[in-house]
């Protein structure tokens, strides 16, 4: 395969996000206000918006889940940006991580110099059996949806197919929503700020105070296991297993290499980038791995001239408990079928050696889905600036990962940043 | 049956008559699973119709309990869940489908490779009626 290179480097000099969760009365653009006013206080030097030359949006469906099209112009407009051209990029959950490769292929082509990736999504205006209903249009809706197929159920698919053939249990992916619960309670913008701990002594307190029984979970995978506490969604995900419904916004700056300095003495370089697409899942030939992550992480690491072992933090699409084993071993750090055994044996966590979703990850930070390839990004601004705050990852942190699936894997994009 | 479009309408219209139905080409051999007009392997559009005998196996499954609107319309979720999957029919292909003669309360019992074979399922009244596949063991 061919080493495709950027035309010019291209830096992060900025990155901001709104909290995640469920605002009710706040609409996208109140959201990404909120993410872009970020953004401008992490710029070290200031940003003057209007040296900002054009834009770019990634938003799956505000058409179905708030009844607005036709986004990008309206949040050029409420940042202050409009005449500036601005494109709204759709690639389902994967859509901001390609506004991003967007963004970067429009500064590394030198036609701009300093461009705002946005990602936006509001989606918790809708009852739940409608919020399924618009992500299922991210599948086949001629020969998937028909089937009966939802999200969940998907990648509750890929789970079966995986525990079939790797010796993986329910249990493994628990352990992934654990992991990522504990990081999340660390996180200030996360959707689910609590570890499953402090859940179940929340709903243990409520209980006493409302006179209920009082649930006896000897521990965490009991509390997991509980059909009341952790309902099943599509076996073997269950609640724990599934990323929330959410709001959220955020913003990056990308800059060209030569203006960087002039934003901050601590930029992060972009230094891979790496997309692919797949066909619906049913035409796949493997059914526990993405293809397309596979190939958008060999053009990524390959741009980059770094190799998984390089990666000091890496936030992966945990969209769903399984499709974060997926990923660890799409992106090279576990063998194919490794990857739950490196989950249960908590290499994963944010202490262990191959720290993966330090933010909390979809499933604890929340899952806007057209914002969650950007907010990616902030983590690893973050990480790699050593402003993670309780959660920052110690030594040298100077090469991060993103890793963006857009539906079950037929949109994947991957981005490699190095602080220098 | 030659004149049919090789599309989703005419898909569900053989589906409707009781048939799976997928397209072969006639340049390379390759089958779709649905239907295509174009052969994405090697460009042909010399696409002729194929009955597929209805025989494979379950290689991917999931019980639904959160279920979207089309299927609590059907009268699936929380307290009736229902099993969905991937079948690797015997030609080759593999396609998305309901899978009926399983228990859903019990998808530990469920078993991937399970030799099933093609139902059709018929849901709804008047124009809203149509045929949707499924495969039972």
């Amino acid at each position: 395969m061919t080493i495709r290179r950027l035309g010019r480097g291209v830096a992060v000099v900025g990155a901001g996000m709104s909290r995640f969760g469920a605002f009710p009365g706040k609409a996208t653009r109140d959201l990404f206000v909120e993410a872009f006013q970020e953004m401008r206080a992490s710029v070290d030097k200031g940003i003057d918006p209007r040296d900002i030359e054009a834009i770019y949006i990634g938003n799956y469906s505000s058409d179905l889940f708030e009844g607005q099209g036709h986004t990008a112009p309206i949040m050029a407009d409420w940042v202050g940006l409009a005449p500036r051209p601005a494109t709204r990029v759709e690639d389902a959950c994967a859509s901001s991580g390609v506004a991003l490769r967007q963004g970067l292929i429009a500064v590394a082509s030198g036609l701009y110099d300093v461009v705002l990736v946005g990602g936006i999504e509001k989606m918790t205006d809708l009852p739940t059996e409608r919020v399924t209903d618009t992500l299922a249009t991210a599948g086949d809706v001629l020969y998937e949806i028909p089937a009966g197929f939802t999200f969940p159920g998907f990648y509750a698919a890929m789970a079966t197919a995986y525990m079939a053939r790797c010796g993986a249990t329910p249990e493994s992916f628990m352990r992934v929503g654990l992991k990522n619960h504990d990081n999340g309670a660390l996180n200030d913008k996360a959707q689910f700020g609590s570890t499953i701990r402090q859940v179940m002594d929340k709903k243990i307190a409520t209980a006493k105070a409302k006179g209920r029984p009082v649930p006896a979970w000897a521990d965490e995978m009991s509390f997991l296991h509980d059909d009341g506490a952790n309902p099943v969604i599509a076996w073997p995900m269950r609640l724990f297993d599934c990323s929330p419904i959410s709001d959220g916004a955020a913003a990056v700056l990308l800059v060209s290499e030569e203006l960087a300095r002039s934003f901050t003495d601590a930029p992060l370089y972009v230094v891979g980038s790496g997309q692919a697409s797949d066909v619906a899942l049913h035409n796949r030939a493997e059914l526990t791995s993405l293809r397309a992550a596979r190939l958008a992480a060999q053009q990524a690491y390959e741009m980059a001239g770094v190799s998984p072992a390089d990666i000091k933090v890496a936030e992966v699409h945990d969209c769903f408990t399984i499709a974060e084993v997926i990923a660890t071993e799409d992106l090279g750090f576990f063998a194919p079928g490794e990857g739950w055994k490196a989950a249960e044996a908590g290499q994963t966590a944010r202490t262990g050696p191959r720290p993966i979703n330090t933010s909390g990850g979809l499933k604890s930070k929340g899952h806007p889905v057209g914002a969650s390839g950007a907010g990616q990004v902030i983590e690893i601004w973050k990480q790699l600036r050593g402003t993670a705050g309780p959660r920052q990852m110690p030594g040298n942190v100077d090469l991060g990962l993103t890793h963006n699936v857009g539906g079950t894997g037929q949109t994947c994009v991957v981005h490699i940043f190095e602080r220098r | 049956m030659g004149e049919r479009e090789f599309d989703a309408t005419s898909f569900y219209q053989f589906l409707s008559e009781h048939k799976l139905m997928g397209s072969h080409c006639r340049s390379c051999g390759a089958r779709h699973v649905p239907p295509r007009p174009l052969c994405p392997a090697c460009y042909s559009q010399e696409m002729q119709w194929e009955e597929l005998g209805g025989k494979g196996k379950l290689v991917a499954f999931t019980t639904i309990y959160i279920a979207p609107t089309a299927m609590i319309e059907a009268g699936y979720g929380r307290d009736n869940p229902y099993c969905t999957g991937i079948v690797q029919l015997d030609e080759g292909p593999a396609i998305s489908a309901q899978i009926l003669g399983v228990d859903p309360g019990r998808p530990e019992q469920v078993r991937i490779g399970t030799p099933l074979r093609v139902t059709f399922v018929e849901r709804a009244e008047g124009e809203k009626r149509r045929t949707y596949l499924a495969f039972e063991p």
